[in-house]
């Protein structure tokens, strides 16, 4: 019996060492390669670590590249999408939670099916309307859309209900307004919610990629997997380049994620979906 | 404003002047969320139902055609059932078998005794955080079928790689590939949650009643993490249906238009970017898109059916 766990063990350990192997093996191949000139990523067979560590792919990219640029553009345009979502999300979610109306329960219904509605089939009439808007090619034009969020919605509304009534009608009691109780007592309360929204609004947003896309047409508005895929395009052999931007792409969600991961896991799981 | 504040039960109908009240604030709280929701989805929706009946070129004077439309793109356009072709297969291709090895990774993980338990976690997550668009160019690096580091591990074991990218026959299974290793952390994360609500002690009466390990996971664990099933596979086949990055970075380039080699990869949603934007053609476009989404309503209810069907108990 101890003989046959022991085995077991060893088999478990194998396989999870495997699997962690192939899993880290492109992300390691990726920052490797951006420190090799090319031909020593076209030799074969493949060697593994760089004959030496320069920078030199490094600085063709910021030099024919503004990915300083891209990257504070994918900042401004997550900040303020997930300030937005936030804001939106906890104060639908706590209108359907703590609050009873003529008609919530249908509202709320048809405010869940929009989660069905795949981006694609608004994507035509979003793009015409942010023309006809003069939205093109501008901040406002490029986080239109992900301003509001139903999962958001959704999420809090679930959250908000564990908020004992006692706590915000005892607060009615002692006269507090009700953008007071809102903002002093739900809010604080909500915070592990919130959190976990934040997060999976924030790498919703790194992610996107099919608006910006259609939206950003001059190369001052690129966020960072725009400026990249452009990149890319342009240098379209030039592996060594395309990896040093890569691994800039990769770099600071890695460290947010190095930083916070406890945070990252369990928000992705709570909000399970991306 | 004191008697607002009756204490009342839950359920209770709200008096007059409370319920005024609490409509007029529940109103104040869902206005930003529902003015943005009427601009950013309703109105888009309402006017993509009413694209999808005309023929109209962007700039141009749109004519009415009724659902001619959907009856070009379902019985005379070739290119369009390709793309759901290859959808379909992407979807299935990449979900199932992401979705059997996250539950075999969160098996193996959900073991307190195991050390370096949350390492492994991490290393499995990693890939879900990083850009899609970059890891895209690393895979089209790793795929690439001479000295790509793929074909390279596959030649150490006696296989001579296919052409990857470079291959009709190939392309979207690279694709697949390299959505199965971005996606397992993510379902593995789902599957985790679901293993840690399994209580503990109806684990440890099973195995003294004399329930083997395979018994229990088929009779208690299985079942027990249903929902998270269902969750992942809904989850996974809206997004697989939606695929569209992939094939812009891993098949495209300044040179060479993306969906290649031979439309192979060709997805629905980049078929409708290609329709809407390079012959600007938007009523065409919206109709392939409202195609897709009735597509997905149908995949997401079959699923419904079928995977809670299969493990009621």
């Amino acid at each position: 019996m101890r003989a046959a766990t022991r085995t077991l063990d060893v088999t478990k350990y194998l396989l999870l060492s495997v699997g962690a192997v192939a899993m880290l093996t492109p992300l390691l191949w990726m920052v490797l390669a951006s420190f090799k000139t090319l031909p020593e990523i076209l030799t074969f067979p493949p060697t593994f670590l760089p004959e030496q560590v320069n920078l030199d792919n490094y600085r063709a990219v910021f030099d024919t590249a503004d990915f300083v640029r891209y990257f504070l553009n994918s900042v401004l345009v997550a900040a303020i999408s997930v300030v937005s979502v936030l804001l939106t999300s906890s104060m639908a979610g706590y209108a359907f939670a703590k609050f009873s109306f003529w008609g919530r329960d249908v509202l709320f219904v048809v405010v869940l099916a929009t989660l069905m509605i795949p981006f694609q089939v608004r994507v035509i009439p979003l793009y015409v309307l942010a023309s006809d808007l003069k939205l093109l090619n501008t901040y406002a034009g490029m986080v239109m859309p992900t301003l509001v969020d139903a999962f958001g919605v959704f999420l809090m509304r679930q959250y908000m209900m564990t908020i004992p009534n006692e706590l915000i009608e005892s607060a009615r009691v002692d006269g507090a307004g009700e953008l007071r109780i809102f903002f002093r007592i739900v809010l604080p309360l909500a915070k592990p919610a919130l959190s976990a929204l934040t997060i999976f609004t924030l790498v919703v947003s790194w992610e996107s990629f099919l608006w910006p896309l259609l939206v950003a047409s001059t190369s001052d508005m690129y966020t960072l997997p725009l400026g990249l895929a452009q990149f890319a395009g342009r240098y379209v052999d030039r592996t060594d380049l395309q990896m040093a931007a890569a691994t800039m792409t990769v770099l600071p969600i890695l460290i947010a994620f190095l930083f916070m991961q406890k945070r990252f896991i369990e928000g992705m799981a709570t909000t399970g979906m991306k | 404003m004191s008697s607002l504040a009756v204490p009342r039960g839950r359920g209770a109908r709200p008096r007059g002047g409370l319920r005024r009240h609490q409509t007029k604030w529940a109103f104040i709280f869902l206005a930003p969320a529902l003015v943005l929701f009427g601009l950013t989805v309703f109105y888009p929706m309402a006017r993509a139902l009413q694209y999808s009946l005309y023929k109209w070129p962007l700039g141009g004077a749109k004519e009415f055609v009724g659902l001619d439309n959907y009856r070009r793109l379902l019985f005379d356009d070739s290119g369009f059932r390709q793309s759901v072709e290859v959808t379909l297969y992407f979807t299935v291709l990449s979900v199932l078998p992401t979705i059997l090895l996250a539950l075999v990774v969160a098996v193996l993980l959900n073991d307190a005794r195991l050390r370096a338990r949350g390492l492994f976690r991490t290393i499995y997550f990693v890939p879900v955080v990083t850009s899609l668009v970059a890891v895209g160019y690393v895979w089209k690096a790793l795929l690439e079928p001479s000295f790509g580091l793929v074909n390279t591990v596959l030649g150490w074991v006696g296989i001579s790689g296919p052409g990857w990218l470079a291959s009709p026959d190939w392309a979207l299974d690279g694709i697949v590939l390299m959505t199965v290793w971005r996606d397992l952390g993510f379902y593995m994360v789902v599957f985790l949650a679901g293993l840690q609500a399994i209580p503990r002690d109806v684990m440890d009466a099973a195995r003294i009643d004399g329930a083997g390990a395979w018994q229990r996971f088929r009779h208690i664990t299985m079942p027990l993490l249903n929902p998270s099933i269902v969750l992942a596979a809904v989850i996974g086949v809206i997004n697989g249906l939606q695929l569209f990055t992939q094939v812009y970075v891993m098949t495209g380039s300044a040179q060479q238009l993306p969906g290649g080699p031979l439309g192979s990869t060709r997805s629905v949603v980049l078929y409708v970017v290609e329709q809407t934007f390079r012959p600007l053609e938007m009523g065409y476009g919206s109709a392939a898109a409202f195609l897709l989404f009735v597509l997905i309503m149908i995949a997401t209810l079959i699923q419904f059916r079928l995977i809670q069907r299969k493990f009621e108990y």
